[in-house]
């Protein structure tokens, strides 16, 4: 296929998918019902938080580990949405519409379709997270002042954070297109485990020394330091020896390379769902 | 049909909706093991948020007894709650309603089964927790303690009895809702700190939900030097209000089902799939 028709063809099928997504995600419910679900399960996630540390920290919210864990906890939210969002639509396509097998019978680019889908999972993580944000900063003094924002650090922890997350997504929706019973609980598990080893609610360094040493194998543990950063102005001490490019180069760095191992897994996993028949596979689990 | 044979229907209704609960859910081994990690790992997120901010060793077992009782909280709302859900969409609905025999049976065997099921993970949550973060428990009165859990049960499974017949009228906002349900319940039923540190009258409110006055009990008698200053109301009060739950549960559970069953046959919504 010529390459110009290649990337029309990428680029609908990804304007398609964050049109269905968005309709999926919101047309169970009007607008106003829609809105409040949105924004209840993080800010009842946030303030799960500001109440721990209310009931026992010396200050309370005011405690000076606060607004890097305020912060890591709204980002945080972009996670769950997006990878296990990705991965989902796999089980929501293939079990609940049954339409998996139509997206394979159509002229659409199956990458631009998941990641269309996550567009809109991410729309609403965004509204969220900003929600989240506004909270702390107006509610609870997390110390985010526009003036103080490093908005070209901010931008490009957001544009590679966003592309590392839907490629562990497109990951993660390989694993789930082989997987019968098990896929249900593979993106949530991963997202507890990050949320766990990422040092997002917690410094790193509470962690055991072999869990901080996993944690700081991962990735979206640079992503979340390099937006405390951005957004605080300063970030954990567990990561004074890397400058704010260098937090930057090591999450666009592993994009890179986990953008060749997500469509390596994929491809493979794709032929194997192919070959066993699984495109259209019913568990009714 | 005589009144022996309603009961015999009646039971072993209630035992063959158990049964997949009980023995079936233990073969799929995976499950049990998605079951117990889950919970485990926002509960060791929670332990070391504690730990970083230096809290007594009680803290931790609050974080672990919350983690706990959240697995029957999450058994109820995807269990219980969106159960005739997830039936309406796998076409079992239609077999429950020609049957003959009670829906309440089917709710009450379904209930039961999810206990069992349930409590396994508790059980391991619980042990686990206690032994990876050296949780000091002290259980003053296990009589009292065991009325306290039993009575969180059986009000907590009736509420999830009433709130699958309101379900029965939901599409795809079944799925949202128990989603919704999840984290502003942990939040205002002080699954991860004591209820009272959200104030006396969100407390009270959140005391509409069985799980919220069940924990606060349960935490008195296992933490009864740390929970002096922190508890609501006193523990004997709690089990008192929790049993009167139990029976109000139950009584509107058997109304709910009743009418909603006749408005979701009405506006043909038993059998409308893939919303």
């Amino acid at each position: 296929m010529p390459s110009d028709r290649r990337f029309r063809e990428t680029l609908r099928s990804f304007r398609v998918a964050t049109w269905l997504g968005w309709q999926i995600e919101s047309n169970w419910a009007d607008p106003f019902v829609f809105a409040i679900y949105s924004l209840v399960k993080p800010l009842a996630g946030a303030l799960i938080l500001v109440f721990m540390y209310a009931a026992i920290a010396k200050g309370g919210v005011n405690s000076p580990l606060f607004p890097a864990v305020f912060v890591g906890n709204a980002m945080f939210i972009y996670v769950p949405a997006v990878l296990a969002g990705i991965s989902w639509t796999i089980i929501d396509d293939r079990e609940h519409y049954g339409m998996l097998k139509y997206v394979y019978t159509a002229p659409v680019s199956v990458f631009a379709y998941l990641v269309g889908r996550g567009v809109a999972k991410a729309a609403v993580a965004t509204v969220a997270v900003v929600v989240t944000l506004l909270l702390g900063t107006l509610a609870l003094s997390v110390p985010i002042r526009l003036a103080g924002i490093d908005w070209l650090l901010i931008l490009g922890a957001l544009v590679s954070g966003c592309a590392m997350l839907s490629l562990f997504g497109i990951l993660l929706g390989g694993v789930t297109l082989v997987t019968a019973r098990h896929n249900y609980g593979v993106g949530e598990a991963v997202a507890g485990g990050l949320y766990l080893l990422c040092g997002v609610v917690f410094p790193l360094e509470t962690l055991p020394l072999w869990l901080e040493v996993v944690g700081r194998g991962l990735p979206i543990t640079y992503w979340i330091e390099a937006v405390r950063r951005a957004l605080l102005g300063a970030g954990s001490p567990a990561f004074n020896g890397l400058s704010n490019g260098a937090l930057l180069g090591v999450v666009v760095g592993s994009t890179v390379v986990l953008a060749g191992l997500a469509v390596g897994t994929f491809r493979l996993a794709e032929r194997r769902a192919r070959a066993r028949g699984l495109l259209d596979m019913q568990t009714m689990y | 049909m005589s009144g022996r044979s309603t009961w015999t229907t009646f039971w072993r209704t209630v035992c063959g909706r158990a049964y997949p609960r009980v023995i079936g859910a233990q073969r799929e081994r995976s499950w049990v093991f998605f079951e117990i990690l889950l919970p485990l790992l926002q509960v060791t997120a929670y332990v070391f948020i504690y730990r970083a901010i230096q809290a007594p060793p009680e803290f931790l077992g609050f974080v672990v007894l919350g983690g706990a009782m959240s697995a029957y909280w999450l058994n109820v709302l995807w269990s219980m709650a969106s159960q005739l859900y997830w039936e309406k969409e796998t076409g079992n609905l239609e077999l429950y309603i020609v049957a003959p025999t009670s829906r309440m049976a089917i709710l009450l065997g379904m209930a039961l089964g999810g206990m069992f099921q349930t409590t396994l993970r508790a059980v391991a949550i619980i042990t686990i927790g206690s032994l990876l973060f050296r949780v000091p428990m002290t259980v003053t009165n296990v009589p009292v303690l065991l009325g306290v859990f039993l009575t969180t049960l059986v009000a907590l499974y009736g509420l999830g009895m009433m709130l699958s017949s309101l379900f029965l009228l939901f599409g795809r906002e079944a799925w949202h809702f128990s989603n919704l349900l999840q984290e502003p319940v942990s939040l205002v039923s002080g699954f991860y700190f004591p209820v009272r540190a959200l104030g006396q009258v969100i407390a009270a409110a959140a005391s509409a939900l069985p799980i919220t006055l069940g924990l606060d009990a349960m935490r008195q008698l296992l933490f009864p030097s740390m929970m002096e200053n922190l508890r609501f109301l006193s523990a004997d009060v709690e089990l008192g209000i929790l049993a009167g739950s139990a029976v109000l549960f139950l009584v509107l559970a058997h109304r709910a089902l009743a009418h909603f069953e006749k408005l979701a046959r009405r506006e043909g919504r038993l059998t409308v799939r893939g919303q």
